[in-house]
């Protein structure tokens, strides 16, 4: 048996699925070019992904045939030697539909192996995100954006490069920077290209993070029930329809919550999610009536707290809210829980105001975060602002 | 549609009727009998037979049912399918290519536990258009859930009919029933048949209960969501468990059907007929039981030991029983009204489940001869039975015959 290698991309469905392809696809060829094999594949579960689920591709790398066959002998590897996250409002962990509960973004990676993800955040910050774990491990950062590139015209913003040099550099094993150029030469023929991978390769350094270190919160995970459990004819129980629901400071009864699937949260989906001042909102019902996801509770004071377990973060709410200052979509990283916010609110409204003051100023204005392109010539004046990072580091 | 005559006369109330009725018709009248809710109706020959008995009866305020006309057979089939998770008790029916129209509604309903009771009226599958009896039609859903029975008279039609009711709606069962019925030579042909009481047939058939299975809004149940493969096995695992059962079920349902109407089928899985101590028997489906009778018969007279065994039942295949009896004789044909191209043998469908059923199940390896005939709708004669019957009878001598043969074919 020779040496095996495994690689896992994590995404978001849709947006991402050409550039984690991409990537793992290029982690194999330039890989190749030191005789080595491999295959990369995207968990097929995965592909009816819908916009922004938790998705995977891999990539599989051996020295030779019968090591790689051995790779390949299972649907997903089990353990791999180094993840890499596109999105790092991913780092909170994903439900995707290949498989249930909340798994944590490196919950296939081999102790003491690193965890690469996109993002502009420092690691302390990160970690707050990231689940904790028993076997220590690496934490690197490639600073940058959460990439779109390959989404229906090819925003090239050197993601894909960067992260092969950023491999080449946390596991030299599997292709060495040289191997990386050499690919970049020969497929993509791109000299700048070269630049950023060679760059990545330079500035990537990982920060050991220590058992037990991280988010403290347990990963939500149920059992999947045996054939004799489950209920005949493919029907699930429909859920019952809730009801209202005591407010936290004078416990007066009213409004109401909706019973949800207690096995079946969105949450992983949302990369921004609303926050909403309960003090400019008219009662209006409009974010209520339009939710797709049907994710508003009706306080008993009548107005409307996004239920954050079952919010996927589409941000209709803001857009059909009248009022000027009442749901404002922050990116879902500056947020470490999924507490209701109208019961912090009813808590201590000044402090809830004052919060609520510094987090909107993070909120970046809507056509600025559009998944995709809001009008002509958009990607084009993106571009050069994405390759001033990657020529940076 | 010409003005239609109803045979059947009701003026003795309560007491058995006998009344000339084609297949189609006994089994028009097991649905009146048996209260059916809701129909559905799309025209295909030889089927559309039996939906024009029905909307008469309907016509004639002998019949309350809901009665709708699809605009095809995906559509008539999903129809009865949803009817029939809302508690409905539901019947439809197709013919050949019809029946393939409706095929992803065939394929869905087994799993969503729908005990819809439909008649196919067999007919050749295009091309070309044909309108005369094979049996691929029905086959095609072979493995996919369903229970599949073939009948050859009108009185075993209707008997049959109220019969697939209680089975397919046993808690234990739940799944899609389809009643074959050879086009033509059943569906067509007149036949004297003992019609029993409404009073009756109420005793022996209990209301359909789909329990907590049952589409309501005071049961908020969601049917049939997306699955990926962590559910996918378990699903398909429970329909396994319907034909662990189902032969189980079929033989207390007929006990039940010989106490309430007191005509007797004995093993409902398979008809033997003057095989105790035949040497050689010949093996089918349908209605092609006549001709072999009367050529066995015949033959008999000239001292040849034969025999016939009619398969009524194919899904469940009753493997055990069919490999037990069938390991008595010297040799075995098979005649297949249907074809299964670039099977084992290249034999019709019904030859290599004989087969396979006798690998497992039976003590002796006498040979069997598949043989294909009868193909869209083209009779089976005497001789042609005889010819059959001869090889059958080299064969048990031990003179090779080809595996698979071809009867009644010109060139």
């Amino acid at each position: 048996m020779g040496q095996l290698f495994a690689v896992e991309v994590i995404y978001r469905g849709v947006f991402q699925k050409t550039l984690a392809k991409n990537i793992t696809r290029d982690i194999v060829l330039a890989a190749h070019n030191e005789g080595k094999l491999g295959i990369s594949f995207g968990r097929y579960g995965d592909a009816p992904e819908r916009n922004g689920i938790p998705a995977k591709s891999f990539a599989i790398v051996a020295n030779d045939e019968l090591t790689l066959e051995a790779g390949m002998a299972q649907y997903e590897p089990k353990q791999v030697d180094l993840t890499v996250v596109l999105d790092d409002t991913l780092c909170k962990g994903g439900e995707s539909w290949a498989w249930y509960g909340l798994q944590p973004v490196h919950h296939a990676l081999k102790p003491g192996h690193t965890l690469v993800v996109i993002s502009l955040e420092d690691a302390p910050t990160l970690l707050k995100s990231i689940h904790r774990r028993e076997e220590p491990y690496k934490l690197g950062i490639i600073k940058g954006v959460t990439s779109f590139s390959g989404m229906w015209v090819f925003k090239d913003d050197h993601t894909d490069v960067r992260v092969l040099g950023a491999i080449a550099k946390a596991l030299p094993e599997v292709f060495s920077l040289k191997s990386v150029e050499q690919f970049i030469n020969e497929k993509l023929k791109s000299a700048v290209k070269v630049t950023s991978a060679r760059t990545a390769f330079e500035k990537f350094t990982a920060v050991p993070v220590k058992a037990g270190e991280g988010n403290p919160e347990e990963p939500f995970k149920f059992e999947l029930p045996g054939w004799e459990d489950m209920r005949s004819g493919v029907s699930i129980k429909g859920q019952p329809q809730g009801g209202p629901y005591p407010d936290p400071v004078t416990g007066k009864v009213g409004g109401f919550r909706p019973a949800r699937n207690e096995l079946f949260k969105k949450y992983s989906t949302r990369t921004l999610r609303p926050v909403v001042n309960f003090s400019t909102c008219t009662k209006c019902t409009l974010c209520w009536l339009n939710c797709p996801d049907a994710s508003f509770d009706v306080t008993p004071e009548g107005t409307y707290d996004a239920n954050l377990e079952a919010c996927c973060g589409c941000g209709i709410c803001e857009e059909v809210c009248p009022v000027k200052d009442c749901v404002h979509m922050v990116n879902e990283s500056e947020f470490k829980d999924n507490s209701s916010q109208w019961e912090a609110y009813q808590t201590d409204k000044k402090a809830y105001l004052k919060w609520l003051e510094s987090t909107i100023e993070k909120a970046e204005p809507i056509e600025k975060r559009s998944h995709g392109f809001r009008y002509r010539g958009q990607y084009q004046e993106q571009v050069p602002e994405a390759l001033e990072i990657a020529k940076k580091g | 549609m010409a003005t239609l005559t109803l045979p059947v006369e009701e003026k003795k109330k309560g007491t058995e009727q006998e009344a000339l009725i084609t297949g189609a018709e006994a089994i028009a009248i097991a649905c009146k009998l048996a209260n059916v809710d809701v129909v559905t109706a799309y025209p295909i020959r030889p089927y559309d037979t039996v939906m024009q008995y029905i909307s008469q009866l309907v016509a004639d305020g002998e019949m309350d049912c809901e009665y709708i006309v699809a605009e095809g057979e995906h559509s008539q089939f999903e129809i009865v399918k949803h009817a029939s998770v809302c508690g409905a008790r539901v019947f439809c029916g197709s013919s050949g290519v019809g029946w393939m129209y409706a095929m992803e509604a065939l394929t869905v309903s087994p799993a969503l536990r729908v005990p819809m009771v439909c008649m196919v009226g067999n007919r050749a599958l295009d091309d070309p258009g044909a309108f005369g009896v094979e049996h691929n039609d029905a086959l095609a859903v072979r493995d996919l859930g369903w229970l599949l029975t073939w009948v050859d008279s009108a009185q075993e039609a209707l008997d049959t009919a109220l019969i697939a009711y209680r089975v397919a709606e046993d808690r234990r069962i739940f799944v899609p029933l389809a009643i074959s019925c050879d086009g033509a030579f059943l569906t067509h042909s007149q036949a004297l048949v003992k019609i029993p009481t409404a009073e009756q047939v109420k005793k022996f058939l209990p209301r359909y209960d789909r329990g907590d299975l049952l589409l309501h809004p005071d049961n908020v149940i969601s049917v049939a969501p997306q699955a990926n493969e962590d559910w996918v096995m378990e699903i398909r695992r429970q329909n396994y468990a319907v034909t662990e059962i189902a032969c189980d079920v079929i033989r207390e349902v007929y006990a039940e059907f010989e106490k309430t109407f007191g005509r007797k089928y004995g093993n409902p899985f398979f008809e033997e007929y003057m095989t105790e101590d035949a040497e050689v028997v010949l093996l089918g489906m349908g209605t092609l039981s006549t001709p072999v009778k009367v050529a066995i018969r015949k033959m008999r007279e000239q001292g040849k030991k034969v025999g016939f065994v009619r398969l009524r039942w194919f899904r469940p295949f009753a493997g055990f029983e069919i490999g037990k009896c069938l390991e008595r004789f010297k040799a075995i044909g098979v005649l297949d009204r249907d074809f299964s191209f670039g099977s084992p043998d290249l034999s019709g469908v019904v030859a290599t489940e004989v087969r396979s059923a006798m690998y497992s199940n039976s003590a002796t390896r006498p040979p069997v001869l598949g043989f294909i005939g009868g193909l869209g709708g083209r009779e089976v004669t005497v001789p042609d039975v005889e010819t059959m019957t001869e090889k059958v009878f080299e064969a048990a001598k031990g003179k090779a015959q080809p595996l698979t043969q071809w009867i009644g074919l010109r060139g």
